[in-house]
């Protein structure tokens, strides 16, 4: 019994790491209504990034976050403003076919720069600390702390939105790209800042995910499929959705993957095709579109 | 001669059909003066353009943007396990059958990939491959994760039979794809395709039945692409998940159309041709092989995204596959453009 | 000075010309209006006067100062804001909101929250509702009051009637003085004639994207109008 628990309770907390990848890849839908299939690659470029910097510094990879976060959204930023705002329009191929170039172009340079090789960050002592909650129970403290930040970045951006002008700015430019300019929005920025904010979150999930398992250069689309998943799961246009989604999606994983080790990942796209099937537009969506 | 004529050959479609015709001459009789080596390219280059019409069926006309297409692909190459290793079934009559088997299976997929739209469709069907891929690998008796060996199923017919056979299977499916696919463009439903491929509010108050054409274009997609997997593997003799799921299939569609000219039957044609011809050049180069060819493909995609077909074919409006009626005018020009 | 002036100005829609060599000026204070019948180039003429069309660069003066070919966003930082043809208030924000991104661009001047609502008080009662759900009246007052928060000097209105009952379209068009009150020049688009004649200072008549007929609605007579509405 005590185990099952651990496992709903690993599997709720690998929802907070699932979200963080998820909000990046929902800001952009819900945006510039353009899907990033490199998302997954970014996560991974990020990490790399972070354990290039930590191995011959010897620092410490939350310290590294604060120089790998505006970096990957200074990165996001002049990336959309110069190739993917090119790429809007009524036709969807090209950002999917740019970004899946990107993919394909990042997972390689990564395998030039680190080889195939699996690679982690280490946390030391947090890495394997434990709060026991009774009986056999217990929930790492890394999965609490990422799960805090999953939190921590949507309840920031649900105040950036409802709360700020930058915020009704990205609503009003997702809403009627054109009207949103006659208010004096310059899409092709917000667009950039849009990217940049989600660089930004996917690059710390990056990085814990890196602290939490070992990553190789080819895992970004696996992790593009786990973000779309629950994005689709939580519903469309619904921010903490997103994280309901997550949470589904790294709970399905976790039974399955105690069921039978080859199971979890399957477990987790079969969750997914069963909301897609009863519920198409996710558990809370908020945009009809699709 | 007062009158205005729908025409639909043009010069270079008469040219395009004389060269056409040699080009299968030749490769059918490519067993009794070619090398093996040279066989094998062949047969590798035809079904990989039967895999390029088949996705431009599917996204150049069809709309329907499908990163998942390695599903059949996949599922293909595994009705040989399953037909032929199992089943003692001699491998070339299991390609049809896997047109079949993908086809069907096509079916309750599609049911679910199409409650999504436009992107989330492309990464949803990514999914399903996905699923199919781990599905398979976590069947042990079709030799799980690490794949099995399928040279047995090819075992006691002769290498030439063999070799030849692969490369006329692979004629049929390449070259029978881009007439299948040019032929339906020139049917009744053809103008339906390419009313949807324009528009879809507009092809639907045309009382064109949009859902109806996308299942049709995605089950005939699933069919081209797992008989050519099924193809794909008896050259390969060796099938893993890994391998015959991955993604890399779809990249090089999506390289092949992109590059030759989404939404137009030479497009892919020409762009097998510039695909093979870049991996001659480039293939030792290794990873910078992959890099060049998505920088490649993004480069197209931002400055010539009508692809190397749409540019040329545009420029001197040269149709060898002509799918559009041409309006023919009599004498007194109208300056009014023809669509 | 005009307030506003455009000297030979042309749109097109791809290979389609929209508008042919459009000379027309706005003065100070004026209220102008511009009518014509279904297609003659009216909502063409305001987008282009706003950016969204494109325009070459001196075809288009505000003020004095050339800004035909500027994109939108920028346009409106100078003080043309325009409400556009069928409202198109942002779905997913309320009326409040609505009206709040309407001042993005920064622009100083009269406008604010209390003033819009005092404008139209029925706004404050229904500040927190989506701007969709809200009358067909009501929305065009919410679509007017974004484009005053961007304290323009010259506000254009597409269609302000449109679909409305008369009733409303007369509480709108009462509204315009107290706008006009605030240093604010009007350009509205109408397709109904008798309105378009009732509050403008002069109007202009489009057909076919050109200027058919200008004038002060006394001196043009009924013939001289519907002649260069229709054409017949
Ligand atoms: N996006 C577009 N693409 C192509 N043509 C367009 C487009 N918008 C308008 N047109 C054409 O430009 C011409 C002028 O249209 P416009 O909308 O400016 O007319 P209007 O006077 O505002 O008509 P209405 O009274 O119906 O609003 C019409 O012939 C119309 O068909
Ligand atoms: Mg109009």
């Amino acid at each position: 019994m005590g185990e099952w628990i651990n496992t709903i309770l690993q599997g709720l907390l690998l929802g907070g790491l699932y979200s963080l990848f998820a909000t990046g890849l929902a800001l952009s839908f819900g945006i510039m209504r353009m899907i990033n299939i490199a998302h997954g690659d970014f996560a991974i470029l990020a990490a790399f990034a972070a354990i290039a910097v930590v191995e011959p510094l010897g620092l410490d990879p939350f310290v590294v976050l604060l120089l790998i976060v505006p970096l990957m959204a200074g990165f996001g930023y002049v990336l959309q403003r110069i190739i993917l705002n090119r790429t809007l329009g009524q036709d969807i191929l090209p950002p999917l076919l740019v970004t899946f170039g990107m993919s394909i172009i990042i997972q390689n340079l990564l395998l030039v720069a680190f080889s195939a090789d699996t690679r982690s960050l280490s946390v030391g002592e947090l890495g394997i600390a434990s709060v026991p909650l009774g009986g056999d129970v217990a929930v790492g403290v890394f999965p609490l702390i990422v799960m805090a930040v999953a939190v921590a970045v949507l309840g920031g951006l649900q105040w950036l939105f409802s709360a700020t002008p930058l915020g009704r700015a990205f609503r009003a430019a997702s809403d009627d790209r054109e009207v949103a300019q006659l208010m004096g929005i310059d899409n092709r920025h917000i667009y950039g800042v849009a990217m940049a904010i989600a660089m930004g979150i996917v690059a710390i999930a990056g990085v814990f995910l890196a602290i939490r398992a070992n990553i190789n250069p080819t895992e970004g689309p696996a992790r593009l499929l786990y973000a779309f998943e629950a994005v689709i799961i939580g519903g469309l246009g619904s921010l903490w959705g997103t994280l309901a989604g997550g949470v589904i999606l790294g709970v399905a994983q976790t039974i399955g993957g105690k069921l039978d080790p080859g199971w979890g990942i399957l477990a987790g796209h079969l969750a997914f095709l069963a909301v897609l099937v009863v519920k198409p537009n996710g558990l809370f969506p908020r945009t009809r579109e699709r | 001669m007062n009158t205005a004529v729908i025409q639909r050959a043009t010069r270079a479609s008469r040219i395009g059909a004389i060269v056409g015709v040699l080009l299968v001459l030749a490769a059918i009789s490519m067993p009794w003066w070619a090398e093996r080596s040279s066989q094998r390219l062949a047969a590798e280059f035809l079904y990989t353009l039967a895999l390029a019409q088949m996705w431009n069926l599917l996204a150049g006309y069809g709309g329907l943007l499908s990163v998942g297409q390695q599903a059949f692909i996949g599922l293909g190459g595994y009705s040989l396990v399953l037909f032929g290793l199992q089943a003692g079934i001699n491998p070339f009559l299991i390609v049809p059958l896997a047109g079949l088997i993908t086809g069907l299976i096509a079916v309750p997929t599609a049911a679910i990939v199409f409650r999504l739209r436009g992107a989330y469709f492309a990464v949803g069907t990514w999914v399903v491959a996905e699923v199919f891929r781990l599905l398979i690998a976590n069947t042990t008796s079709l030799g799980g994760g690490s794949g099995t060996s399928i040279t047995s199923t090819v075992i006691g017919i002769p290498a030439w039979w063999r070799e030849s056979l692969t490369l006329w299977m692979a004629l049929a499916l390449g070259a029978g794809a881009t007439l299948a696919v040019y032929l339906l463009l020139r049917s009744r439903h053809g103008l339906a395709l390419t009313a949807v491929r324009d528009s879809e509010p507009a092809a639907e108050s045309l009382g064109i039945s949009v859902k109806r054409i996308k299942w049709f274009v995605y089950i005939a997609s699933a069919v081209g692409c797992g008989m050519a997997g099924a193809l794909i593997f008896i050259t390969k003799l060796r099938i893993a998940p890994e391998a015959a799921f991955s993604i890399d299939w779809t990249a090089t569609m999506f390289f092949v159309v992109v590059i030759g000219g989404i939404g137009t039957i030479e497009g892919p044609i020409v762009g097998t041709l510039v695909f093979f011809i870049l991996r001659e050049l480039l293939s030792d180069y290794g990873t910078w092989y992959m890099i060049i060819l998505g920088s490649v493909a993004v480069a197209f995609m931002l400055w010539i995204p009508r692809g190397i077909w749409g540019l040329v074919g545009g420029r001197f409006d040269m149709h060898f596959f002509p799918v559009q009626r041409r309006l023919k005018l009599p004498e007194p020009q109208s300056n009014n453009k023809e669509e | 000075m005009s307030i506003l002036e455009t000297r030979n100005l042309t749109a097109f829609y791809g290979d389609f010309q929209a508008l042919y060599g459009i000379d027309f000026r706005l003065e100070e204070g004026e209220t102008v209006a511009v009518i014509g019948s279904n297609g003659a180039g009216k909502s063409t003429f305001l987008r282009t006067l706003t950016g969204l069309n494109a325009a070459a660069s001196d075809s288009v003066v505000l003020a004095g100062q050339p800004i035909g070919g500027l994109p939108a966003h920028r346009i409106v930082g100078l003080g043309l804001a325009l409400v556009p043809e069928g409202r198109r208030l942002f779905p997913s924000l309320t009326v409040e909101e609505n009206l709040l991104v309407g001042a993005y661009s920064g622009r100083k001047g009269p406008w604010s929250l209390e003033r819009l609502y005092k404008l139209f008080p029925i706004l404050a009662e229904r500040r927190h509702n989506p701007g969709t759900a809200l009358s067909g009246g009501q929305q065009q007052m919410v679509a007017i009051g974004r484009a005053l928060m961007s304290n323009p000097q010259v506000l254009l209105c597409d269609e302000l009637s449109l679909g409305l009952a008369p009733i409303v379209i007369r509480d709108i068009y009462a509204a315009l003085p107290g706008i006009k009150a605030e240093g604010c020049s009007v350009v509205v688009v109408e397709q109904d004639v008798s309105q378009a004649m009732n509050v403008a200072d002069r109007l202009y008549c489009f057909q076919e994207g050109r200027v058919s007929l200008e004038g002060r609605p006394d001196d043009l007579t009924r013939e001289q109008i519907s002649l260069a509405y229709f054409g017949v």
